[in-house]
């Protein structure tokens, strides 16, 4: 469904607050506006809904309203992407100025994360929730830290929604996207091993288990395979105050991933 | 004068045997089979070979040969052609290349440099060339037709065709019908009027030309309401087939524009999503049928139309075969174009079935929505211009195909503007898009090769692989099927049983048809994957 436009204004009025004394993270030279965002939008209906459609979901595998870019995953990547092009596809190059290209991906990212401002709660205390309380370094992981076994949240905040993050923190098994679906092979032997699909045609299963290591399998040496339906995360429903939970939140939603460093 | 009456016929016969392909060579590819020397094989478009060095037995030996690695990363869909052990194949998007088909080694490259003002939409592609006496023939992706000399690699002549700049591409490879090069126009997305046309082989000029949407006064022209006939698509992009009994042609036409809201071009849409038989010295109409009336699914009937003669009811039939992109396996009397069968080779639920004369009955409701209608086969189809083959020897019918798959169609309004995409919506994944290869369960889509009795349409066998496919599939007469994948493996198959017999990691999705040829008394089978060009052999 298309958002309706008073929807989107009030957004960017909203956003707008927000940017006043904050600024989007998009560029070093320029703090993005509501006006930009506004631009942003124009240019995306103008030049890219062609293709991709008025909900950015037209093109296979793409998903520009949610975050779901082919090669793209940086702001730097998409800007290229929009000027150069992708071979092989039927994306084509454009001639937007840098500022057009930087507008336009400052309005996608504003579609699919909560601007911080809005975000209540302690990012400090909610960063001890996770690597204390909450055990989540036991699976995921941020950074250079945490496990490899579930999904890496380091840029989370950049892909999803506070009312997402609070459902998965509290109703884990409620809505888990397919390619963080556990998998689970289990050898002529008998024996067993779970983890986290990394690829999987008709020849081979690859997956990195509780272990983190990469095993790949030859599907002709398997008794079965397949996706495990549970999720393996706990409800934090109890197991964490309301309070607690709160911050944890707000320390995921500041998670952007990582910045090039530059000299 | 004795003396030169034979002076001259002596140099008129040197002169012919130098012209590498007359047009009674490719009238008989089928004898010579150490050729591939049409895109489809021969003009039957079996992509059946008579070759049997290669069997199931030893097929467990086959190696690669060599690796043609191309300099470009658009999509490689060509097939090659051979002729007496040269191989000519197209670098994407316009580059024709000449090899050495034993060692991969290049004879000679033209560069040709399409417009920048080009935008196939679906990538800058290429899936071939044809060849008669010396000249190969090439459509570019800016609209031109070029004929190139096959020893030097010399343009012969270059023919602007039509406007890049309004979505017109050329991406198939040519078909040669006697003195005449047959192309027709991609662009279906964009608002163009679709035609095919016959260019002179030896200066380029255009000989006739048939338009895929009649204009005013021409039969077919009521189908279409106001003036959205002007803009209404009806693309080709893959190659047609060719009777010379019959002297039809036969040739795949592309989808309605815009793609999915048909409420601005009211009525059938001739000859969108249809088989046009044309006869081949004159351009004119001799028969059609329609799969798919009023298409709102972007199902383009461009599928290679497969030629065969077989019993049917009682007695021998000239039949064509069809796997739809709309999910319905078919079989037509290619003299006439009555519908003999009609029946669906995946999960169909936009018609039901047929009434009498072959009309699909549609299933009340099915229709792209502003909410969105959720319809099997989805926007990719159950195959599409992937190339399917016949094996006289098994009887069977085999299709590249995508199982369980299905797309949810959103209409939009169809505002025209030259040049701009024409699509009236868009049709989104029913699974979460970036989803990549393994991370669908079966229900949620899978691709395989389908192995279908034409008489019946009943599934034989089925070979399955976890991904969707885009690769083409060979047969051979020692009952071998080749083909590949999205997910990188070329693989042959026992055509009789769809049992694996050897595969091999080529490392890139194989978006083109394998083929196969022979020199020196080696069987070769060649094919496309990724950006590279790959040859295998048995090992010596």
């Amino acid at each position: 469904m298309q958002r309706p436009r008073r929807t989107v204004l009030v957004w960017l009025a909203g956003i707008f607050l927000v940017i006043g004394h904050r600024g989007l993270r998009l560029s070093a030279q320029h703090e993005i506006t509501a006006d930009d965002l506004k631009e942003g939008e124009q240019l995306f209906v103008a030049s890219c809904t062609g293709c991709h459609g008025p909900d950015g979901d037209a093109v296979f595998s793409v998903d520009l309203k949610h975050a779901q870019f082919r090669g793209s995953p940086t702001d730097e990547d998409l800007m290229r992407t929009m000027r150069n092009g992708l071979p092989g596809t039927g994306m084509p190059p454009n001639r937007f100025s840098e500022p057009q290209q930087a507008n336009i991906v400052a309005y996608l990212r504003s579609l699919v994360s909560t601007p911080l401002a809005f975000v209540p709660g302690d990012a400090a205390r909610g960063q001890a929730v996770f690597e204390g309380k909450g055990k989540c370094l036991t699976c995921h992981r941020v950074g250079s830290n945490g496990s490899r076994l579930g999904p890496d949240l380091s840029d989370v905040g950049s892909l999803r929604r506070v009312p997402d993050l609070e459902r998965s923190l509290v109703d884990p098994g409620a809505e888990i996207l397919p390619p963080n679906r556990s998998f689970r092979v289990v050898t002529r032997d008998g024996t067993t091993t779970v983890g986290r699909l990394l690829n999987h045609d008709t020849f081979v299963v690859m997956l990195i288990d509780a272990q983190e290591r990469l095993q790949s399998f030859d599907k002709t040496t398997l008794r079965s395979y397949g996706f495990v339906d549970a999720s393996p995360m706990p409800s934090y429903r109890d197991a964490l105050s309301a309070e607690e939970r709160t911050d944890l939140i707000r320390y995921l939603a500041g998670l952007k991933g990582v910045k090039a460093i530059k000299p | 004068m004795k003396t030169r009456v034979l002076l001259l016929a002596i140099l008129a016969a040197t002169a012919s045997l130098r012209a590498q392909v007359s047009f009674e060579r490719l009238l008989r590819a089928d004898r010579e089979p150490e050729n591939w020397l049409t895109y489809s094989g021969t003009f039957l478009s079996q992509r059946f070979s008579q070759l049997t060095q290669i069997t199931p037995d030893n097929v467990k030996n086959l190696e690669p040969q060599w690796v043609f690695q191309a300099r470009s990363t658009e999509k490689f869909e060509t097939t090659a052609i051979v002729v007496n052990g040269v191989m000519y194949t197209v670098q994407p998007p316009n580059d024709i290349v000449a090899l050495d088909a034993t060692t991969g080694r290049t004879f000679w490259m033209y560069s040709y440099r399409p417009s920048q003002e080009s935008r196939p939409c679906c990538g800058r592609v290429n899936r071939g060339v044809a060849i008669l006496g010396d000249a190969l023939f090439m459509g570019t992706i800016d609209g031109h037709v070029v004929a190139v000399d096959a020893k030097n690699g010399k343009p012969i002549w270059d023919v602007a065709v039509a406007s890049p700049e309004a979505g017109y591409a050329f991406t198939h490879a040519p078909l040669v019908v006697k003195d005449k090069v047959i192309v027709g126009t991609a662009g279906g997305e964009f608002g163009i009027r679709g035609f095919l046309a016959a260019f002179d082989a030896k200066t380029g000029r255009e000989v006739w030309r048939f338009y895929t949407i009649p204009g005013p006064g021409e039969p077919g022209h009521e189908t279409w309401s106001g003036d959205s006939w002007k803009r209404g698509g009806a693309s080709i992009w893959v190659t047609g087939s060719y009777d010379p009994d019959l002297n039809l042609t036969y040739w795949g036409i592309g989808n309605a524009g815009p793609d999915y809201n048909g409420d601005v071009r009211l009525g059938d849409n001739l000859y969108t999503s249809s088989v046009i038989a044309l006869d081949a010295d004159t351009g004119t109409l001799k028969w059609h049928y329609q799969f798919s009336p009023h298409d709102e699914f972007d199902y383009d009937a461009v599928q290679v139309p497969v030629l065969a003669d077989m019993p049917w009811n009682g007695s021998s039939r000239k039949v064509m075969m069809w796997a739809n992109r709309n999910g319905f396996f078919y079989v037509l009397d290619r003299g006439t174009g009555q519908f003999l069968l009609g029946k669906p080779f995946v999960r169909v639920n936009w018609a039901d079935g047929f009434d009498a004369d072959g009309r699909p009955r549609r299933v009340p409701g099915q229709v792209p929505t502003a909410e969105g209608t959720l319809i099997y086969p989805g926007n990719q189809g159950g195959t599409n211009w992937y190339n399917p083959s016949f094996s006289p020897r098994t009887g069977l019918f085999y299709i590249p195909t995508w199982v369980n798959y299905s797309s949810i169609y959103v209409k939009r309004p169809g505002e025209f503007a030259e040049g701009r995409g024409f699509g009236g919506g868009l049709a989104r994944a029913t699974t979460p898009p970036g989803l990549r290869a393994g991370f669908r369960t079966e229900d949620e889509g899978y691709g395989a090769v389908r192995a279908i009795d034409p008489h019946t349409g009943d599934l034989k066998w089925e070979y399955k692989m976890t991904e969707f496919t885009e690769a083409g599939i060979l047969t051979t007469a020692s009952d071998l099927v080749f083909t590949g994948g999205r997910e990188g493996y070329f693989v042959a198959l026992n055509a009789r049983t769809g049992a694996l017999l050897w595969r091999f990691t080529v490392g890139g999705s194989v978006v083109s048809g394998p083929m196969t040829y022979s020199v020196r008394g080696r069987q070769y089978v060649a094919v496309a994957a990724g950006s590279s060009l790959f040859a295998f052999a048995l090992r010596q």
